[in-house]
């Protein structure tokens, strides 16, 4: 899947500002990769299925029940796939709250991908909705339900989303060459990147407080009243491992876009002592609640073996793997360490949204083949967007001359 | 106009005792203890499993009719297609019948949850669904500690379906179709203090023959359904564990919580951000 260098700056404007816009439109690259014969005709099934799902309902295309009202498309689309973007929001708060210079290469690429995450997801959340649009209700202010934590969950999401795509906004500038444009939106980044901080840090601890009412659906070994708290301290290590996943495959696709003068093993070591920070921490916290809760009783049976598994399997061990890594650093011991981590947050979300909610119910959930070929097609369709932006935009790659002023 | 003294003076006297106490008695009036909320109680050892209140529901509420029968050792559920259950358990007293729907909660953790205010716990004590407010996320059906409230998911424009305890009627003066419709008398309508007393009176004229337990006057924080039995109500499928604080009551540090996060975080961010940066150019 490698692709031939092409032209690093986007053709100047001899043709007209529409010119230019159709000539980008022609995809780059080639067409007939592995991954595009596999991902193509699974997202043209997805794409029908979504049609079905609009056509005859919801439970035509999922095996959603009375008692699990949440399936895939909201535990993994939309609870898994928010912990996972929250990359975003630590990179820039690293670059731009804590001036650590260090990663800036890798913030802009970061940034695209939490954008077209959360993007995707919420389109993932309106396929999902009985009456998508009636969601109208909630943005013109027709019904505030101010006491729902999803209603803020809901809002600090759209507003997140608004200041990702400011942060990002001064690359699109530079594809256009529009240089008035640039320095206005860059100018407005900070402000973009503090409230989007503060936005994040809120809506990832509110999808774990979207659980806190189902006290008695799920198994206690995973309800607790910090789940807040756990969300948000496990969006830090997920979102960095994603980075650094994300980043290791990029290289190799996007490899000319890179810049030699970069020391990226000193930015994934970096990201690695994150990870291991991160996780110690979550690891305290998940204990305490674990003594706290004297959940030990629900050890023996089968869902204290799972929760094991995800504990011990998949937050201890990737946990070690990087304290390792920051004292012998290891490339792929960290690559390994980040796959397992992302296993683990997968895990512990799926286990709080679908396989422990509501874990003793006559009628259990399994989601249905049509639920993983639309899940996987969002995610395509995500792939698709990202790479056309990547290769005409400066995102991986250096901005152009003229926008290098203040880095 | 005819005004006499006396006429005049019993105006004036009015009007200044409207002045000067008016505002002080409308103070007093505290929408949290004035609500009286009505309520329907039902009494396990009256039923006798007709299901007449099922087929009652059915017709007020223009649905199917039921097609099965309460059997021992089944559980039958409330779905899209019916409000109200009535089921049979084996307890240790012996066969009993026990009717299940939406509880009508005081406090409902699914009002709280709907973010469009759908859901709605009105006045007089129903919790009723509004049709042109839903964006069907089904959190509702999340939050709800009782699983009450049903989807259609076979339809592309679905809603939510639960007992409405007639609300409809309840505005028209009528009782709950339910309640008017028992034979045995096992469904009593009324104001939902009234319904504690007389339940209380039950047990304790008979003491031998009711479990010493009114299950909904403090369960999830009160519910407007409450039931008496003669077996404790675990041995009748429902949950004896469950809270004694109202649901929403769980998300109430969350909800405070956020406000205050986003007045200081952006400040506290803005200061480290000053701070490194000068360092930065100090080292430059």
């Amino acid at each position: 899947m490698k692709e031939k260098a092409h032209t690093l700056y986007p053709p100047h404007k001899t043709n007209g500002t529409l010119g230019f816009l159709l000539n980008e439109l022609k995809p780059k690259g080639k067409i007939f990769t592995v991954f595009n014969m596999i991902s193509l005709p699974i997202m043209l099934v997805g794409i029908f299925l979504i049609y079905i799902r609009f056509s005859e309902g919801l439970g035509a295309v999922t095996n959603l029940t009375q008692q699990v009202p949440w399936g895939l498309w909201i535990g993994f689309d939309v609870v898994t796939g928010v912990a996972f973007a929250g990359g975003a929001y630590v990179l820039a708060f690293l670059v731009y709250i804590l001036n650590i210079e260090k990663f800036k290469p890798i913030l802009r690429v970061t940034i695209l991908n939490g954008f077209l995450a959360y993007l995707f997801y919420s389109g993932a959340l309106l396929l999902d909705l009985g009456r998508p649009l009636s969601v109208i209700n909630v943005i013109i202010g027709n019904n505030f339900g101010v006491s729902s934590v999803m209603f803020l969950v809901g809002w600090h999401f759209l507003l997140y989303m608004l200041a990702l795509l400011l942060e990002f906004s001064p690359a699109i500038a530079e594809w256009l060459n529009a240089k008035k444009a640039r320095r206005i939106l860059s100018a407005m980044t900070l402000g973009a990147v503090i409230f989007g901080i503060t936005l994040s840090v809120l809506h990832q601890s509110g999808i774990g407080a979207l659980f806190l009412m189902a006290k008695d659906k799920i198994h206690p070994l995973w309800y607790n009243s910090y789940l807040p708290l756990m969300f948000v301290v496990s969006s830090i290590f997920g979102g960095i491992a994603l980075v650094i996943i994300e980043g290791s495959i990029s290289r190799k696709v996007f490899s000319s876009q890179y810049d030699s003068s970069h020391d990226h093993n000193a930015i994934l070591h970096g990201l690695a002592r994150i990870c291991a920070g991160g996780m110690f921490l979550y690891l305290v916290m998940t204990v305490l609640v674990f003594v706290h809760q004297q959940n030990a009783v629900y050890l023996s049976s089968g869902m204290g073996t799972w929760y094991l598994v995800e504990i011990l399997g998949f937050v201890v061990v990737p946990m070690l793997l990087f304290c390792h890594s920051c004292i012998k650093p290891n490339n792929v011991v960290i690559k390994i360490a980040a796959v397992m981590t992302l296993l683990g947050i997968l895990l512990n979300r799926m286990n709080v949204s679908i396989i422990a909610f509501r874990w003793d119910a006559a009628e259990a959930y399994v989601p249905s083949w049509q639920e993983f070929i639309v899940t996987l097609t969002i995610i395509f369709i995500e792939i698709w967007v990202f790479r056309w932006i990547v290769r005409r935009m400066p995102v991986i790659r250096k901005s152009p001359e003229w926008a290098d002023d203040n880095h | 106009m005819d005004i006499n003294r006396r006429n005049f003076m019993k105006t004036i006297g009015f009007a200044g005792a409207t002045l000067a106490f008016g505002k002080s008695l409308g103070a007093e009036k505290d929408p949290e203890t004035d609500t009286e909320f009505y309520g329907m109680l039902y009494d396990s050892t009256l039923c006798m499993g007709c299901q007449n209140c099922e087929y009652t529901c059915a017709e007020t509420h223009g649905l199917e009719e039921p097609k099965d029968e309460p059997e021992a050792g089944i559980v039958r559920e409330t779905n899209q297609n019916r409000r109200t259950v009535i089921n049979c358990y084996e307890t240790s007293q012996g066969e009993a019948y026990i009717k299940k729907q939406c509880m009508h909660c005081n406090i409902p953790a699914c009002d709280t949850a709907c973010l469009t205010q759908a859901m709605h716990k009105t006045k007089k004590a129903p919790v009723v669904w509004r049709e042109d407010k839903c964006m069907g996320c089904r959190y509702c059906m999340v939050s709800c500690p009782f699983d009450s409230p049903k989807f259609e998911y076979g339809s592309t424009n679905p809603r939510i379906v639960k007992c409405t305890m007639c609300a409809e009627r309840l505005r028209e003066g009528k009782k709950p179709a339910c309640a008017e419709n028992c034979p045995m008398g096992a469904i009593t309508f009324g104001k939902r203090r009234d319904l504690i007393k007389e339940a209380r009176k039950r047990i304790h004229d008979d003491p031998e023959y009711y479990y010493d337990h009114i299950y909904g006057e403090h369960e999830a924080g009160g519910t407007g359904w409450l039931y008496i039995a003669g077996v404790p109500m675990n041995e009748l499928g429902f949950d004896t564990n469950i809270q004694k604080k109202s649901f929403p009551a769980l998300t109430k540090g969350f909800i405070g919580a956020i406000a205050p996060v986003d007045i200081l975080l952006p400040g506290a961010l803005l200061g480290i951000h000053a701070a490194t940066k000068s360092q930065k150019n100090e080292e430059e």
